[in-house]
């Protein structure tokens, strides 16, 4: 039995044929599509390193059935930056040194972005901690993972300002 | 994984006739269930997408007072909705200190109030479990007891449901609205899931083809909105299940309870609503000796199913200290670290 299923993946519109229901959003994205910068962790919603925007929201891609998902638009690593200029939380990433191996860093970026753009947390860093409590970093660079994401809140706020203005 | 067919009905009514077959599970947002079909846990033969019905993913205050909130409005969403929060902040409280942001984001009040336990003996299929295989036995019996029920649990299964949001709706009298073969039905959450017994794999009262279309806290709920907490001792300090929890909610005139809700966490199959220590509490003025008195009416059933008697210590603890906390008021926007005894307030820190 085949499944077609279109996704909008960083304002491309893809459709994809799935030969097996069981294809996670994570799967798809890495082995159908090859795009290889949503890394796969523990593949069972528990470690963060998969983390997307899925329709405006960050989720864990392994734990979202890709079929259950049709129409539906995603964001990944790939689709951040604007061809060489980074994203300004990709930016924060490097200037305060919010990793180390890089592996989970994608997902920590995509969790950024996300928590960003929920707005919870203002420029609280137990709020930030906790916001960002669902990806984990096995190098423990939760100390400059939490100053990138503060300060890359800072940037996009005055961009936000200027462009308003 | 199992493999499985995959059908997307167009109505409640659609999905309650293909899920009535057996082997058959709904789909929401999978946060629960891919976990266990990956792991083998659970089997299903056919998935029936809910995640497109209609109607099922509004908040909305009905004429009479009641919120209602749809079984696909996802726990971020419900958490955060200004007009909720402000007249239920236990459950937002409860709702932000579960899970990770990004599963908050995808799980619904519907998969909540049915995610399965996290009892490592139900999750490994080398183990004998009563709730995964019926009959095998249960292997958490004599085995990592810790974290096990230390209230309604019985020698077939002593496992506890890992729910934060339904601690406190189960303390303000929520009720499930069930669609089902014969229509549609209410039954309130305090009789929803069900203590072990000797059928530990049936964990609700649902029926085949039952499908949650919402959740509704009756308007009366609203009135403890002034003195109602949530606390939570888990493991770390964010991103993970409950030890021990407790909601308390109080209603005041002058200094004097006069309505009290209480429930745990963490304790048993079910949430566990505490009318012993409502009694306790109501007509009394707030003091520690008062509550200390409410949280041993609740725990004088308590019992060990293990090496966890701790719990029960615990459990007196954390409904002492939520109890203070929901004394002292509650706070104007949720703490830092939601639920957390680690968050800074007013009220002393050893109950």
């Amino acid at each position: 039995m085949g499944f077609s299923t279109t996704l909008i993946v960083n304002g491309v519109t893809r459709t994809i044929d799935l030969d097996d229901p069981r294809v996670t959003l994570l799967d798809l994205l890495r082995e159908r599509l090859q795009l290889t910068g949503t890394k796969k962790g523990c593949d069972r919603g528990q470690c963060g390193v998969c983390t997307v925007i899925l329709d405006g929201r960050r989720v864990n891609s392994c734990l979202a059935l890709a079929i259950s998902h049709d129409g539906a638009n995603v964001l990944t690593i790939e689709g951040v930056a604007q061809g060489n200029r980074l994203h300004p939380v990709q930016e924060a990433f490097l200037a305060h040194d919010g990793l180390q191996c890089g592996f989970c860093t994608p997902g920590q970026i995509m969790s950024a972005i996300g928590l960003i753009q929920e707005g919870q947390a203002g420029d609280d860093p137990e709020r930030v901690r906790e916001g960002m409590s669902g990806n984990l970093c096995r190098c423990a660079a939760y100390q400059g993972i939490t100053q990138a994401v503060l300060a890359a809140q800072k940037t996009l706020s005055a961009v936000s300002r200027k462009d308003v203005a | 994984m199992k493999t499985f067919d995959y059908i997307r009905p167009a109505s409640v009514q659609d999905a309650v006739a293909a899920a009535s077959e057996s082997g058959t599970a709904y789909l929401a947002a999978g946060t629960n269930l891919m976990d266990l079909m990956k792991g083998g846990v659970i089997r299903p033969d056919k998935l029936v997408d809910i995640t497109r019905l209609p109607g099922l993913d509004r908040i909305e205050d009905l004429p009479d007072g009641d919120a209602r909130v749809g079984a696909l409005v996802r726990n971020a969403d419900l958490a955060h909705d200004r007009n909720f929060s402000r007249r239920f902040p236990a459950v937002a409280e409860a709702l932000l200190s579960g899970a990770s942001a990004q599963l908050r984001n995808a799980a619904t009040v519907g998969g909540n109030l049915l995610q399965r336990t996290r009892c490592a003996y139900f999750y490994d299929v080398a183990s004998a479990c009563n709730k995964r295989d019926p009959g095998t036995g249960c292997d958490a019996r004599g085995g990592d007891s810790r974290l096990q029920a230390i209230m309604g649990w019985s020698e077939h299964c002593i496992a506890t449901h890992p729910s934060d949001f339904c601690v406190p709706l189960v303390a303000l009298d929520a009720i499930v609205e069930v669609a089902g073969k014969a229509g549609q039905r209410e039954i309130p959450l305090e009789a929803f899931h069900r203590l072990p017994g000797d059928t530990p794999h049936r964990e609700s009262v649902l029926e085949p083809g039952d499908l949650i279309v919402a959740v509704r806290l009756p308007a009366d709920a609203a009135r403890f909105a002034a003195h109602s907490r949530y606390l939570k001792v888990r493991e770390r300090t964010s991103y993970a299940f409950a030890v021990v929890s407790a909601a308390a909610a109080l209603r005041f005139e002058g200094p004097t309870i006069v309505e009290a809700r209480v429930a745990l966490g963490g304790v048993a199959m079910k949430p566990w609503r505490a009318r012993e220590a409502e009694a306790v509490l109501t007509g009394e003025q707030a003091a520690i000796s008062l509550f200390r008195r409410a949280a041993e009416a609740v725990l004088a059933t308590a019992k060990p199913s293990g090496d966890n008697g701790f719990k029960i210590e615990l459990a007196r603890r954390v409904t002492v200290r939520a109890l203070a906390l929901a004394a002292a008021g509650t706070p104007a926007r949720p703490p830092a670290l939601p639920a957390s005894p680690l968050a800074v307030s007013g009220v002393a820190l050893h109950a």
